[in-house]
């Protein structure tokens, strides 16, 4: 911490008039940060205050107010409710788990499979562009309907009965669909003369794809990756429609049997202490990124 | 095939009535030449010619329409020839470098040594560095591509091209993207190479180099070889009309 009495002296200072040739120009930049930042933040601040102020005003001076308080933010129900939420979230984020990682290798599997050329593929280009157009056609919940409660019902020997299983499975059906297809953009943002380079040096299409094509594709979707993790990190709860006992489902039983809908508010929280954190790391790691790319252009 | 006297050796690479077009625009139009071993032909004409193509094809990059590409008397052209094959005999280097950008130029010069040749890592490392050494790259092993100049660039695309030990070396307009003070550098590496008996086919711009180091120049002009001949033959007393008001251009361009 600087002494009090040194930082206020530097405020008022006015700018050198007779700038020295060496760092004096940038003494003088940071007087001009300095000030250039305070305002702004001052009416970020103001602003912010009389935005929110005013909705949470406008809320609650609705004559029904009352009622919903006690009805959606009920300390004791919150407090009721919280341990069996918060026992079925661990079941969200186990969900969550599993289909990270089947997701990426599925996806990068169906990615490769469609950026194949030359007509030997054509049959293996066929099947992938037909499963990402069905599973991206499909509306997940009906996906996740169809597979846990259709598969199981054929009853074959060694299929898996487990709600969670099959949830997980048509998350990462679906998911998979559209990561190939971020894959697939980051693969055709590689120059073409990348792939002639690679395979003028002998490497077959898969080592050209492996070596030279999809480290440079991967790197350049990132960002794209990571956004579709945090909307998979919501996405997990609708696998509660099959009954799994995850943190909706729990808050949904608590509901029936309270008439309270506090745990809903409960499952909600928990869902944002994720995926808030995880939206400010994307972003951040995003601002880096876009930095080093254009620090590395020449 | 072409008549030739039974004594002739075969020439390393030969393309007979070669055609190929982009979409409706015809490229190659009957595209015939032919390259003796240890020979340096340089491809010469006018930008849009159809050079890079020709080089492209010859590296099985493009397919052609119709027409043949002999490599040692082979069609490569053929069905059922591994293009794959083809291209661990022929390296090429591109008018704009094209390392992977990526990688270290370590890297990038030992991908396919180990990666296709099955060469291990420090084999293929070591063989690297003494390839380096030799450019003039010694120090820049564990750089990446962007962050070293476009001279060192191209020669370090040209170390990867030849890290395979190809029989054949195609070079398209490596000087091209080149600062003056680096073309010399650069053209007197190829002449290094060309004196090591090096097969090459190289598109040029400069004539002064194609010149002093060719065994044969090739005007190309409206996809076919023009007119072709040894260079003093060919730069001294060109027959066609097309070759001699190119030459005149290039000259008052000063590229002479
Ligand atoms: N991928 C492509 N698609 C369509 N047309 C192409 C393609 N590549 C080249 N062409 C066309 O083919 C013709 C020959 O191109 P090429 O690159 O072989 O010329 P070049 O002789 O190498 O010219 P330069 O001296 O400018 O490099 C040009 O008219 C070009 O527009
Ligand atoms: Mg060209």
């Amino acid at each position: 911490m600087p002494a009090p009495n040194k930082s206020a002296d530097d405020d008022i200072r006015v700018p050198d008039q007779n700038p020295r040739p060496d760092g004096s120009s940038a003494e003088r930049l940071g007087f001009w940060v300095r000030h250039e930042t305070l305002k702004p933040a001052l009416i970020a601040v103001a602003s912010t205050v009389v935005v929110f102020g005013a909705g949470v005003w406008f809320v609650v001076s609705s004559p029904n107010w009352p009622a919903v308080k006690n009805q959606f933010f009920n300390p004791d129900d919150f407090a009721a409710a919280w341990p069996d939420v918060l026992d079925g979230f661990w079941r969200n984020l186990q969900m969550f788990a599993y289909s990270m990682l089947a997701i990426p290798v599925l996806a990068l599997v169906i990615a490769v499979a469609r950026s194949l050329r030359g007509p030997a593929f054509f049959p293996i280009r066929f099947l992938a562009t037909a499963f990402t157009d069905v599973m991206r056609g499909i509306p997940l919940i009906l996906l996740i309907l169809l597979l846990g409660f259709g598969l199981p019902a054929l009853q074959l020997p060694g299929l898996p009965k487990s709600a969670m299983f099959w949830g997980v499975t048509a998350l990462t059906l679906s998911y998979s669909a559209y990561t190939a297809e971020i894959y697939r953009s980051g693969i055709d943002a590689v120059p073409e003369s990348q792939r002639a380079s690679a395979r003028s040096l002998g490497l077959s299409q898969i080592q050209a794809l492996r070596y030279a094509i999809l480290p440079q594709a991967i790197r350049n979707v990132v960002p794209a990756l990571m956004n579709t993790v945090v909307s998979l990190q919501k996405d997990v709860a609708l696998v509660s429609v099959l009954g799994v006992r995850d943190a909706v489902r729990e808050a949904q039983i608590y509901t029936s049997r309270t008439f309270n809908y506090t745990s809903y508010v409960a499952a909600t929280v928990l869902f944002l202490l994720i995926s808030i954190p995880l939206t400010r790391f994307v972003d951040w790691y995003a601002a880096r990124d876009r930095a080093r790319m254009s620090d590395q252009q020449r | 095939m072409t008549a030739r006297p039974p004594h002739a050796k075969t020439p390393k690479l030969e393309l007979i009535d070669v055609h190929k077009s982009y979409g409706r625009t015809p490229v190659l139009r009957g595209m015939t030449m032919d390259v003796a071993e240890h020979d340096v032909v340089c491809l010469i004409g006018p930008s849009g010619c159809g050079k890079s193509t020709l080089l492209r094809c010859v590296d099985l990059l493009d397919p052609i329409a119709s027409g043949q590409i002999l490599l040692d008397g082979a069609d490569i052209t053929a069905r059922g020839v591994s293009a794959d094959d083809v291209r661990r005999r022929v390296g090429i280097v591109f008018q704009s470098f094209n390392l992977f950008p990526h990688l270290t130029v370590l890297d990038n010069v030992t991908l396919a040594a180990r990666r296709v040749h099955h060469v291990s890592k420090r084999d293929a490392e070591a063989k690297a560095n003494e390839l380096l050494e030799r450019f003039g790259l010694a120090g820049l092993a564990r750089s990446y591509p962007n962050r070293i100049s476009g001279g060192q660039n191209q020669r370090a695309a040209i170390v990867r091209a030849l890290m395979g030990q190809p029989e054949l070396l195609l070079l398209d307009e490596v000087t091209s993207a080149l600062d003056p003070e680096l073309v010399g550098e650069v053209l007197g590496l190829i002449g290094e190479l060309a004196d090591g008996g090096m097969t090459m086919v190289l598109a040029t711009h400069e004539m002064g180099f194609a010149r002093e180091v060719a065994d044969k120049v090739c005007f190309l002009s409206d996809g076919r070889v023009l007119e072709s001949g040894p260079p003093s033959q060919l730069f001294e007393d060109p027959q066609q009309p097309r070759t001699q008001q190119f030459l005149r251009l290039v000259h008052q361009a000063g590229r002479i």
